[in-house]
């Protein structure tokens, strides 16, 4: 239909810019997005750094091998609960049961191991289909009946810890003994499974950026200049080389026993990580919810089935909050009835928001639940190491959420502001 | 122009929120290569006759006629397949997605389950090159940056992108300056000159007088006139919105069910 215009009309879009020009004008776009209120991951990543300096100075085993190894397996549990919340909070709604509804599926797939002699891949799968189901129920009453998101959780997280200690008995436990589950947190891969997997990862990233940035130059799209490519691939390798690096050494204190090599957890993180941005960032379905968080208004107008992509998120949060229920279960050695309770799930949600993650619906990434998870974890490891009473773990993580949520409403109202 | 079938037609629409009737036994016509303008005035139901057409509100009883042949119509979905674009009146964008994310929007290219990012950008900017937006700096834009103006254009733009066979617009004009209110206009007089049949939602007669082939004229939910422009002054299009009727019309007040 382009021919009832005539050419000489075509001065618009004809000449659009399709790459900013050089790294100079890139960083300038940047600088300008994050004073318009489009922070991102950026006071997530400074806060990790002034974290580790000040945890580093003020305690000396803060930076040990060990400690940090042990912070990136405490991470990964609160890590995947919030890349799980992630799409619900995408939608401007929240998930207050996530946490205790990925310890009853881990309970079920613990009592399928120790009570009904069941196989680790079965009880798994139990498990996960535990969550889905939960997930289902809560998405139906959220889309279908209109409750908000928040009273329905908020019910769930109530009526879950019942469901979890009539499943668990009254102050019981779950043991988690099984090798496979229990390895999970507790064994490590082999110092040259990290450094293949590591150099893997990074080449397969870097072959991806690049022929993706020759392909958008080629067909002249909007597109990155190579520089800014090239500096993400160079910082991507640098922080997981150095990762692998540290988590390679020998961090064992008994020199009879060495213990070193990535934990397991961290390529399950990897691994969801690299899911859920594909699932968001490359589908139909992801940029739905999107579109739905954004403007449910015009989803539906656009033919979109809004409360179908309400559900299924409601869906895929609980069922992925399994998996951080047996991670955490992993970790724990058991699930107990008071798993997944308590601050699990705020831990959860201030990672997001601190990643970058907004409240109100229609941004974030997967990503930031990395970062964000890492600085909560940071924290709690950290406070742990100097010893503070834990009413001072409480106030300061509880002080963090709210300064993240403050960030972010400040940010949201400078970008409506700036239009960014 | 009665011997052209409508390329869509409504006949004895009713539509009803609750205890509130809004549309009363409507009758409309929107033909090929013309611009038929939609008057009336506030809560007369336009917007409500325009959601009905585009099945986000249903109507409750009446005929739904796509290029002569009956169907029905229960979504967006249903209407976006036979080639109904609308530019609704509360800009029915997305905020957070970017220009290029809006114009594809429940219509994605895909390769395999993978979006296919280029197809839909070079698609885009093929179609919006077409409307000389010269402001706009990139189709990678967020949406929430962009003018009013700038916002109508993409809306518009779908309509090009999709080749749709009408075009709905509800008060496309209604924030925009003197500039782009030209643009718009001239654009919607392009797209009913190649073929297309538009519907123009406007309290702007004269913006209604120089682009419409027709006029329909909404009365409290009930159509007061349906006329060709040239039978009519401004006046009398004026007193068929505030009073339903006008007395020195030779039309029928009522047109009878077959146009
Ligand atoms: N979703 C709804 N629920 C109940 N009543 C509605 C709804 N939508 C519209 N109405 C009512 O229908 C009537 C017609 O509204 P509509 O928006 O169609 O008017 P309009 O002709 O487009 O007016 P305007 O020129 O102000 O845009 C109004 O009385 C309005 O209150
Ligand atoms: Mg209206």
């Amino acid at each position: 239909m382009a021919d009832i215009i005539s050419d000489a009309e075509q001065a618009g879009f004809a000449n659009d810019l399709t790459q900013s020009n050089t790294l100079g004008d890139s960083v300038k776009a940047y600088v300008q997005r994050v004073r318009g209120g489009d922070m991102g991951a950026l006071p997530s990543i400074a806060g990790l750094v002034v974290l580790f300096i000040v945890f580093g100075l003020a305690n000396d085993r803060f930076l040990s091998n060990l400690n940090m190894a042990n912070l990136a397996t405490q991470a990964g549990s609160i890590i995947i609960l919030a890349m799980a919340l992630v799409p619900v909070l995408l939608l401007g709604d929240i998930d207050l049961s996530a946490g205790v509804a990925g310890s009853t599926g881990a309970a079920v797939m613990g009592l399928l191991i120790v009570d009904h002699g069941q196989g680790w891949a079965v009880a798994v799968v139990a498990g996960l289909l535990t969550g889905t189901v939960i997930g289902i129920v809560t998405g139906v009453l959220v889309a279908k009946l209109g409750i908000p998101s928040f009273v329905v959780t908020l019910a769930f997280f109530l009526g879950l810890q019942g469901v979890l200690l009539k499943l668990i008995g009254e102050g019981g436990s779950v043991r988690i003994d099984q090798p496979v589950i229990s390895g999970i947190a507790n064994t490590n891969m082999s110092v040259l499974a990290g450094w293949i997997a590591a150099v893997v990862i990074i080449v397969v990233f870097a072959a991806l950026r690049l022929l993706q940035h020759r392909r958008k130059v080629a067909q002249n799209l909007q597109h990155q200049p190579l520089a800014v490519v090239i500096v993400q691939i160079v910082a991507m390798a640098v922080v997981l080389l150095g990762i692998t690096l540290i988590l390679n050494q020998n961090r064992s204190v008994n020199p009879n026993f060495p213990i070193e090599g990535i934990p397991y957890v961290i390529p399950l993180v990897v691994v969801l990580l690299i899911a859920w941005t594909f699932a968001l960032g490359r589908t139909t379905w992801g940029r739905h919810v999107y579109a739905v968080g954004g403007n449910a208004e015009a989803a539906r107008r656009a033919g979109i089935n809004v409360d179908r992509i309400r559900i299924s998120v409601f869906m895929m949060c609980t069922t992925m909050a399994v998996v951080s229920g047996i991670v955490l279960a992993s970790y724990g050695g058991k699930v107990s009835t008071a798993s997944g309770g308590g601050n699990t799930l705020l831990y959860a949600v201030g990672a997001a928001v601190i990643g970058g993650t907004s409240l109100f619906g229609g941004k974030g990434k997967a990503s930031n639940a990395v970062v964000g998870g890492l600085v909560i974890a940071t924290i709690a490891n950290g406070l742990g190491l100097l010893a503070q009473a834990s009413w001072i773990n409480y106030v300061v993580t509880g002080g963090v959420l709210l300064l993240a949520a403050t960030v972010d409403a400040i940010s949201r109202r400078r970008r409506s502001a700036t239009g960014l | 122009m009665s011997d052209t079938t409508p390329l869509l037609q409504l006949r004895g629409v009713n539509k009803s929120f609750g205890v509130v009737h809004v549309l009363h036994d409507v009758d409309l016509a929107i033909y090929p290569g013309q611009v038929t303008a939609l008057v009336g005035d506030n809560g007369a139901g336009k917007s409500t006759l325009v959601k009905a057409i585009a099945g986000i509100y249903p109507a409750d009883t009446g005929d739904y006629l796509f290029e002569g042949e009956k169907v029905s119509v229960h979504g967006p979905k249903d209407a976006a397949a036979l080639g109904i674009e609308i530019v609704y009146q509360d800009l029915a964008l997305c905020d957070n997605l970017d220009i290029v994310e809006n114009m594809f929007l429940g219509r994605e290219s895909k390769n395999g389950i993978v979006l296919d990012e280029s197809t839909m950008e070079a698609k885009a900017r093929e179609a919006l090159k077409s409307l000389s937006v010269r402001t706009v700096k990139s189709v990678r834009q967020s949406v929430s940056s962009l003018s009013g103006g700038q916002r109508q254009t993409v809306a518009i733009a779908k309509s090009v992108l999709w080749n749709s066979k009408v075009v709905l617009l509800d008060e496309p004009t209604a924030a925009l300056g003197v500039a782009q209110t030209r643009q718009v206009l001239d654009l919607v007089r392009r797209l009913a000159d190649s073929g297309v049949g538009v519907l123009l939602i406007s309290h702007n007669l004269t913006d209604v007088f120089e682009v419409a082939d027709r006029i329909t004229a909404l009365y409290l939910g009930r159509v007061a006139a349906d006329v060709a422009t040239k039978d009519v002054t401004s006046r009398q299009v004026v007193e068929l919105i505030t009073t339903g009727t006008s007395s020195d019309l030779d039309v029928a007040p009522r047109p009878s069910t077959t146009v």
